[in-house]
């Protein structure tokens, strides 16, 4: 049973329609978006909580949840005035693999704007910021051309689409550091600050951006939001599995036939995803070699594991990895898996802002160390080595970022643990013949 | 008060606490690079990780986790040990190993750390990491290779100093720590950053490859180089000063010390008076002490001796000197050399009453004529600290570059008279309101036109808690200023009186900002240390000891009395100045009373009680009325903040820091 087209959200993914106002309208955006409002900030939440959303960014975190941790009443500064709140939508993606926000963002952004003020209302923010990635420049190209649209419409800004509520949207472009789609390093980008992830706590729906209470939430998140208030929490929930509910854009690249974005709900199982959306492995079932199934920072599963495994937040935790944004990236036989591991360990090596010690030192050496066991040119005993050296970045950095490094090595270390001791052994035995 | 178990021992903490200071009351060590009490919490270096209960399976950081009711805290755990031994592991990868030559060995965190909490040797096999030598100034020696990025610099001169001159570039291993397209760090607290880096990544140029810190003599002392009293830490090897440090005290300098403090050291041992001269024939020339003494005595001046003190000496030298003169029958003593005579009848009139701590809390704030950043660099941070927790500051007198915004009423003192509405409001609607006179504004009616405000404003009040408020303050600018006034240092028509007196002799202690044109027919006595413009007027020269050589007594600019000591021997011949005046006393043939230190002290003591006991004197808080109309444009008495005594003008450092920094010459870096 895959997901019928009248059950999609993002109607548009394709681009097949134009992805203007008139045309987002005519396919049910901004439909009557006063009534959504008029529910009340309660209401709203408590259908986002029912809906069981949870966050599409990686995390996973119960998106209705997140909009009720901000104060009902706003904090007072130091002379005693009420602070602002504020949303800020991470459109920053920049996760290898991932490409959903884009589609998003390039053939259907009124959703995302009307998600904006929905969950800005729900959440008695000010204004919206979306801070897209610096390398989406058509996207954003896209995105400003909407929302001076909308602005034009009267569907943002004040008294935004007749509700009453004053709520403006900005979008801000990064300048291309993954770090800043960490949710505090993007808070501190936004201020003009170098974008390195800030302590937690407080946590940005205490003190956020400005120092005024902020929440965080991906693309994705905030564009299902005002769809799932037209059509109810229930029908929301009845996709995928318990505690994984609703829809998701799935993300596949690498050997498969045809590499997609589709929507489609959770908890399908990946050999369903790839065969009928993937027209399959490349090279059929037998040359899977193993899968990568949400974006660069998450383990790897081997063919035997994924084949039948759930696509959902519980269904890869049990088989050691994770969903993440849904990035799913496949890689058949001919992959040196070795070379693309130590080619993420670059990316995190590149990525890392910096700040704290664990993660600043250690993807360097991570990095060094997995592009010698590409080679060979290592002892086995270093491979025990390398995996305590990621137990010791793993959860002891400010961010995560220092875990998404670690983790990709974890799990080729776990699963291709032959592999890497072929390579030593082959080069070392190469060495002892040249000897003699 | 939350209660926290800390390795199975329960204790109470203050609210607010964080676990790393509810470990540290338990007694329990907690490791740590970027945490400092008095910057904020960067929790970047990951040192200080702890196992907390309840929270995460993971260690948290103890710096930045603010300790909580029924936590239980564990810094002794497998866990904890794991993580130290792991984060320090990281941070010496790619740390130079060379401790052999570098100054932070043997004073260094990393060093005392990796020995505590490291493993035993590296397991990393790689090329390390090396970073471009980067230009800090004439003050800052860098080798950014050892840095290890804890960005305590960084918060040091945005939040303490207000100067955004450190930041860093670049992400991930390629982070660097520099400043702003490596311009010299030009404010003048800029060289706390080296005792602040952890590691041998900032140290001090000077005092570059002098020595080992186990080699040092380390003597207790108070700084003279302004009137603010840091105390300091004097760092000797055999008769050479090496260096000064700042010693905490939060009432005077917290832990900071400005530059001209840190780095003037090396003028004490250039351009020294190191034998007694005679003048002969208009010349100066070498001469015995008995000579010089001679020479003195043979003018049997009676009670035609004045004498007038410099702003660095000791109040046991201007005792002995007044000890000296009174016995003689005169009363002729003045320490104000530039000639001011602002009335001294009240101390409590022209004396920094709020203290520096307590200016902290100050709501508003009004600067006369002083530019606080050069005449007093530590007070200066307390008012960006002032500002920060909300005061509004207005200042009187020429625009300078403050560190805390504020407003510029005017360059004249007359707008004391008529205030815009926007003070008088903030005054009326103040709580703890305060005033800061500086020296710019002592004269000329200045002083009596704050004073009338003060009572205008009602500075001197008891708060709403009980506790009393002073608000008036001055500001001096001269070390011995307030001892002086103590003793008596003051005439009424200031050093104009002396001049007009035509004493037969005038002993100069060290004074060098004396017109000494006006004293043609005196004999001048210099009992100093070095070679400056009072001793290039003088007809007798008395080589005596600087501050480093002499115990003695300050008092500062808030009326606090500190005791420093004696960490070096003076050089040469050149004795310490209590001595020359004692012996001067015999080549006169009188009694002063005293024959050693103790004695001397004694007697000071008896004459002036306050001298005897540490710490705030009590000049009560009555305040003078006050009155007079003030006019005139201010001028900053301090032209060049490196060059304001004679210690820094032989200072080779200061004078290098004068140039390059205020004057702006360019110095060629020697290729290294």
């Amino acid at each position: 049973m895959a997901l019928a087209d009248k059950d999609r959200i993002f109607t548009n993914v394709y681009g097949f329609q134009p992805w203007n106002l008139k045309e987002a309208q005519a396919r049910g955006a901004w439909d009557d978006t006063k009534a959504l409002i008029a529910r009340g900030r309660d209401a709203i939440i408590d259908e986002m909580k029912a809906s069981g959303l949870r966050g599409r960014g990686g995390a996973g975190f119960p998106t209705g949840m997140k909009w009720s941790f901000m104060p009902k009443q706003p904090p007072l500064d130091q002379a005693g005035n009420p602070k602002p709140s504020f949303l800020v939508i991470n459109a920053d993606e920049s996760e290898p693999g991932s490409c959903k926000d884009r589609e998003i963002m390039r053939h259907d952004p009124h959703l995302l704007l009307e998600g904006a003020l929905v969950a800005g209302f729900a959440m008695g923010a000010r204004a919206a910021y979306i801070y897209i990635r610096g390398e989406y420049i058509r996207e954003a190209e896209t995105l400003f051309a909407a929302r001076d649209e909308a602005y034009a419409a009267g569907l943002l800004g004040k008294n935004a689409s007749g509700s009453g509520y004053d709520f403006d949207v900005f979008v801000h472009r990064g300048a291309g550091a993954y770090i800043c789609g960490e949710e505090t390093a993007m808070i501190e980008s936004l201020e003009g600050k170098k974008g390195q992830p800030r302590l937690k706590p407080p946590f940005p729906a205490g003190a956020g951006l400005y120092g005024c209470p902020t929440t965080v939430n991906n693309v994705e998140s905030i564009a299902v939001a005002p769809t799932i208030l037209r059509r109810g929490a229930a029908w929301f929930s009845s996709f995928g599995r318990e505690n994984n509910k609703g829809t998701k854009l799935f993300q596949i690249s690498g050997h498969v036939n045809r590499p997609c974005v589709v929507e489609e709900e959770m908890s399908i199982p990946f050999s369903e995803l790839i065969e009928r959306h993937c027209g399959g492995i490349r090279g059929g079932r037998d040359n899977l070699l193993a899968v990568i199934p949400g974006g660069s920072s998450v383990p790897l599963v081997p063919a035997s594991q994924i084949w039948d495994a759930p696509m959902d937040f519980d269904g890869l935790k049990a088989v050691g990895s994770g969903l993440g944004t849904a990035a799913v990236i496949v890689m058949d036989k001919s992959t040196d898996i070795v070379r693309a591991i130590s080619r993420i360990s670059y990316f995190y090596k590149h990525e890392s802002c910096g700040q704290c010690t664990p993660c600043r030192e250690g993807t360097g050496w991570m990095w060094r160390m997995m592009e010698r066991l590409r080679t060979g040119d290592a002892a086995i005993e270093e491979i025990d080595m390398l995996q305590q050296v990621t137990k010791q970045v793993e959860g002891h950095t400010i961010c995560a970022l220092g875990d998404a490094a670690a983790w990709p090595i974890q799990g080729l270390i776990k699963h291709f643990r032959p592999e890497l001791e072929r390579r030593i052994e082959e080069r070392l035995g190469g060495i002892a013949v040249a000897a003699e | 008060m939350p209660k926290v178990k800390v390795d199975g021992v329960e204790i109470e903490v203050p609210a607010g606490a964080t676990v790393l200071q509810a470990a540290e009351l338990a007694g329990k060590e907690i490791p740590r690079f970027c945490y400092h009490e008095r910057l904020s919490i960067a929790g970047n270096c990951r040192m200080c990780l702890v196992e907390v209960k309840p929270g995460p399976p993971k260690p948290q950081a103890s710096c930045a986790l603010p300790a909580a009711d029924g936590q239980e805290i564990r810094t002794d755990s497998e866990m904890v040990k794991k993580a130290r031994e792991g984060v320090m592991e990281f941070l010496l990868i790619n740390h130079p190993l060379d401790c052999p030559i570098c100054d932070q060995g043997g004073e260094c965190d990393l060093q005392d750390q990796s020995v505590a909490y490291g493993r035993g040797g590296s397991r990393y096999h790689e090329n390390k990491r090396a970073v471009t030598e980067k230009y800090m100034g004439p003050l800052i020696k860098t080798q950014m290779t050892r840095c290890i990025h804890c960005t305590r610099c960084v918060r040091f001169s945005e939040e303490i100093a207000g100067v955004d001159e450190i930041g860093a570039l670049y992400r991930g291993e390629s982070m660097q720590i520099t400043t702003y397209l490596e311009h010299a760090a030009k404010h003048e607290m800029s060289a706390n950053v080296i005792d602040l880096c952890p590691v041998g990544a900032l140290t001090s140029r000077p005092y570059a490859f002098e020595a080992r810190p186990w080699e040092l003599k380390k003597t207790l002392g108070i700084d003279v180089s302004d009137a603010t009293g840091s105390n300091i830490r004097i760092d000797a090897r055999g008769r050479e000063v090496l260096r000064v440090l700042p010693r905490n005290n939060d009432d005077v300098n917290e832990e900071w010390l400005s530059d001209k403090a840190r780095f003037q050291v090396d003028g004490l041992v250039k351009r020294r008076l190191d034998k007694p001269y005679l003048r002969r024939d208009g010349k100066l020339a070498p001469a015995s002490w008995n000579e010089a003494f001679a020479a003195v005595a043979t003018l049997n001046p009676g009670a035609s001796i004045a004498a007038v003190a410099g702003d660095m000496v000791d109040c046991e030298t201007m005792f002995a000197a007044k000890a000296l003169v009174g016995t003689l029958g005169s009363t002729l003593l003045e320490g104000r050399q530039t000639g001011m005579d602002y009335d001294t009848s009240s101390l409590a009139g022209v004396n920094f009453n709020t203290t520096f701590a307590g200016i902290e809390t100050a709501d508003v704030i009004l600067i006369v004529g002083s530019n606080v950043r050069w005449e007093a660099p530590v007070v200066n941070v307390r008012l960006r600290k002032a500002v920060k927790r909300g005061a509004k500051v207005f200042l009187v007198g020429p625009e300078w570059e403050t560190t805390f915004g504020g407003e510029f009423l005017s360059e004249d003192l007359s707008v004391l008279g008529s205030l815009p509405q926007q003070v008088t409001e903030a005054f009326g609607a103040a709580k703890r309101p305060a005033m800061i006179v500086g020296g710019a504004a002592l004269g000329r009616g200045g002083l009596e036109a704050a004073l009338s405000l003060a009572g205008q404003f009602n500075l001197v009040r008891n708060l709403e808690d009980g506790s009393a408020w002073n608000g008036f303050n001055v500001l001096h600018m001269a070390a011995s200023r307030m001892g002086g006034l103590m003793l008596g240092y003051a005439q009424k028509g200031g050093i104009a009186d002396i001049a007009a007196a035509k004493p037969k002799v005038l002993l100069s202690l060290g004074a060098d900002e004396v017109d000494y044109t006006r004293f043609a027919d005196s004999m001048i006595v210099y009992i100093g240390h070095h070679g400056d413009k009072g001793a290039h007027a003088a007809d007798v020269i008395l080589p005596a000891s600087a501050y480093t050589e002499k115990a003695g007594t300050y008092v500062n600019t808030e009326g606090r009395v500190q005791f420093s000591d004696k960490a070096v021997f003076a050089p040469g011949d050149a004795r310490e100045d209590w001595t020359i005046l004692r012996a001067l006393a015999d080549a006169f043939g009188v009694s002063v009373g005293f024959d050693s230190f103790d004695q001397l002290r004694a007697a000071m003591v008896a004459q002036v009680p306050a001298l005897g006991v540490e710490g705030l004197a009590d000049y009560g808080t009555a305040l003078p009325s006050g009155g007079l109309s003030a006019s005139g444009a201010i001028a900053y008495p301090i032209k060049d903040f490196y060059m304001t005594n004679p210690i820094a003008r032989a200072s080779a450092t200061m004078q290098r820091c004068s140039a390059e920094l205020l004057h702006g010459e360019e110095f060629a870096e020697a290729a290294e």
